[in-house]
């Protein structure tokens, strides 16, 4: 795709998430895929690392400030700023401007930011009016509503909507889709026991649906997900909403070995 | 700090216990789901509840802001009715107003209906060091008295119990009043339970229920019930006294129907409680019935200083419970676990207001921040946002451990420094990659047990996306 020759193109600035960078970089090249075939131009800038939220969720406040002030000054050229999470979204245009309510420098900058930062699905549906995309998935598949991008930004059609796209791939909804897996960020390694009760749960749900693919458009909530199915032996095959897609999934799915196992 | 690590322990012990404990678990997963169901075809058959909420919303908000005029002119009301009003300062103070008044009006036996401020004020046990009978009305609360324990959830106390255990806690309390079968049905439950009862309604002297909300306006009192127990309770004794807070004020009965609107159908998915009552005071010389004396006692125990601070909206809370049925953290270790009378969110962020960090450390800190709470509250009380501000106040006291608090700001310093933080990465992530490509997850990740105790942890790609990024770009 030549979208970048395309002059008059909507430039938007990539935050890929610490999650995604660091663990599972295919979402990354999937939420540029997805972005380009919009009709995107994309820029991923080699100053990011996280949106602060653990450092929030923690009580950190000091620690939060010092981050944002990082994201927003390396997104401050981009006309918007995509992410592949819901909840770092959520951090970014609900919790920033709160943070600098003493400060209203920062705090016109950081709504500023909060202003032209959306999550990966429901940027591609409302603002590029994206209505199918290229991909082929062979499988049955439920959809994970994780708690921020739904209760905090109303992310719920948006994704099924272009999930609905893809061919071959059946959407089937389990029960409990919005309630929380468990994970929670720090939550699930100071509260392991909870954490465990919770995400036993969501894996039951995901059992008693009879899918063999959970999708989900936040790596936090999937890494757990998978990590529980996979100790508890669950055929299922785990991915980020975006991988599918963008059709990235000839490879391993979260948890999957190269080996295929 | 010392008594704040010691409570970790024993919320932790108490979580544990909770998680391990078969019949919580059997009755918190048959209860799960239920209220959630019910809510929603309430809400469903009701077009304009959202409007409504925020109705109630504002109608508390504005109380909150006249606060002071609202319980003066509810005072001057209740005493127009023949009633009096007994002001409390702390939990302490209300029970001593409590006891004295039983003592003056000679009370053997006392009924109870459901009152969460009686259970703060820890009532039922001083009324008992003063001799007293004390008879928990309500269903709920009548098996936890009989089990000795504390409710576990503010509108369905015994909700963390199965029905076997309240067979055998039947039989083993009632079958010295001749109720020798075992009954194992809902229905027989309840008629056992309803036949025990009755004998103590008419005998008690004393009957003390709680309040939904008080009328300014008119001087009333409300309670909403499903049994009718409340209205035997405040009708046949003697005296009657209500228990609430001073939140608990609305300013006018066209307020109430507002409220009661949201109340029921966030509670338990009724449009209604069975019972809607309102009691304006003692017996009128018209009355043929009705008690001979009304007292309300008004308990602040830490509400006025919350007035005045960042948490006035949790004083919002009309109770209905809906925040618990909703909290998958709440449905997984009960009401218990919490450590005292209000738990789920509601009690997450009242408790450390009442009684201080020191017993609570963590219970701003054992939850998701998944925010169903705050989506499903009748007043919309920003209940998981409460929850996080907690955590900033207990970060800038000190109240969090030493440890956690220095790896989060070392982090914080690196991912501040992009270049470093990815140099920095590169090699756990590399060593992750090695060992777990094969299989896909490792299964033990040092210094994160907690997580790879019950889950594995998927591996990492092995390089970074902004570093794969911008070598291919670089190449490219």
């Amino acid at each position: 795709m030549n979208s970048d020759k395309i002059k008059t193109s909507t430039q938007v600035g990539l935050f890929v998430t610490c999650l995604a960078d660091l663990i599972r970089p295919q979402i990354g090249f999937a939420a540029v895929a997805l972005l380009e075939h919009a009709g995107c131009t994309v820029r991923v800038p080699r100053n990011q690392t996280c949106c602060g939220q653990p450092a929030l969720n923690s009580g950190d406040s000091v620690s939060t400030i010092a981050i944002a002030k990082t994201v927003i000054k390396t997104f401050a050229q981009d006309d918007y700023v995509i992410a592949p999470s819901g909840s770092c979204v959520d951090t970014i245009c609900h919790k920033y401007p709160e943070l600098f309510h003493n400060d209203a420098l920062w705090a016109g900058r950081a709504r500023a930011l909060a202003a032209k930062t959306w999550e990966l699905t429901s940027f591609l549906v409302e603002v590029m009016e994206l209505q199918q995309v290229e991909a082929t998935y062979d499988g049955v598949c439920s959809y994970h509503d994780s708690c921020s991008g739904l209760r905090e930004l109303g992310i719920h059609d948006q994704p099924r909507q272009l999930l609905a796209s893809v061919v071959g791939l059946e959407l089937k909804e389990m029960n409990e889709n919005n309630v929380c897996c468990g994970f929670g960020g720090l939550f699930s390694v100071k509260y392991p026991d909870i954490s465990t009760r919770m995400v036993s749960n969501k894996c039951a749900n995901i059992g008693h649906s009879g899918v063999d693919t959970l999708l989900g458009g936040d790596l936090g909530c999937l890494l757990n997900i998978a990590g529980r199915l996979r100790r508890e032996g669950a055929p299922v095959r785990v991915f980020h909403v975006a991988e599918v897609l963008a059709g990235m999934t000839d490879g391993p799915a979260i948890g999957e070995g190269e080996s295929g196992s | 700090m010392s008594a704040a690590a010691s409570q970790k322990v024993a919320f932790r012990e108490r979580t544990t216990r909770a998680l391990r404990d078969s019949n919580l678990q059997q009755a918190m997963g048959k209860a799960r789901g239920g209220f959630i169901e019910k809510r929603l075809e309430a809400m469903a058959a009701l077009p304009e509840f959202d409007e409504t909420r925020d109705a109630a919303r504002d109608i508390k908000d504005h109380v909150l802001a006249n606060l002071d005029g609202y319980l003066e002119l509810y005072e001057q009301k209740v005493i127009e009715n023949g009633g009096q009003v007994h002001w409390a300062r702390t939990a302490e103070e209300a029970c001593q107003i409590v006891a004295d008044i039983c003592r003056e009006a000679n009370a053997q036996v006392v009924t109870k209906g459901k009152s969460m401020v009686s259970e703060e004020m820890h009532l039922n046990s001083v009324l008992e060091a003063a001799g007293l009978k004390v008879v928990e009305t309500d269903l709920g609360e009548y098996i936890v008295q009989l089990a000795g324990e504390t409710p576990s959830h503010i509108i369905a106390p015994a909700v963390h119990k199965t029905r076997e255990q309240i067979t055998e806690l039947f039989h083993e309390h009632h079958s010295k009043l001749g109720y020798t079968d075992r009954v194992t049905q809902r229905e027989a439950l309840v008629n056992e339970a309803r036949s025990v009862l009755r004998g103590t309604f008419v005998t008690a002297d004393v009957g003390i229920t709680g309040a939904n909300f008080l009328v300014a306006e008119t001087g009333a009192n409300i309670i909403v019930t499903n049994e009718g127990n409340g209205d035997l309770t405040s009708s046949l004794p003697r005296v009657h006294i209500v228990t609430a807070g001073i939140e608990k004020v609305i300013p006018s009965l066209d307020d109430l129907s507002v409220l009661l609107r949201v109340l029921a159908r966030s509670a338990t998915g009724q449009e209604m409680s069975a019972y809607t009552s309102l009691y304006s005071g003692p017996r009128q010389d018209t009355d043929s019935e009705g008690p001979e004396a009304y007292h309300v006692v008004l308990l602040d125990n830490g509400r006025s200083t919350m007035l005045g601070g960042d948490y006035r909206p949790m004083l919002r809370c009309i109770r209905c419970g809906a925040c618990l049925n909703h909290c998958p953290v709440y449905s997984a270790i009960g009401g218990h676990a919490y450590g005292w009378v209000y738990s789920g969110p509601m009690g997450s962020v009242l408790t450390p207001l009442l009684n201080g960090f020191d017993d609570s450390v963590d219970l701003p800190n054992a939850c998701t921040l998944n925010g169903r709470c705050k989506a499903v509250c009748p007043v919309r009380i920003p209940l998981s946002d409460l929850l996080l501000k907690h955590r900033l106040e207990q970060y800038r006291r000190r109240l969090t451990p030493l440890f956690g608090r220095f790896l989060v700001r070392a982090w914080a310093w690196v991912a501040t420094r992009p270049r470093l933080y990815q140099g920095l990465m590169a090699l756990p992530l590399w060593l992750m990659h090695r060992r777990g490509r094969r299989r896909g997850a490792l299964e033990h990740i040092p210094f994160a047990g907690g997580w790879t105790d019950s889950r594995d942890f998927p591996t990492p790609a092995g390089r970074s996306f902004i570093r794969q990024w911008h070598s291919r770009k670089g190449k490219s």
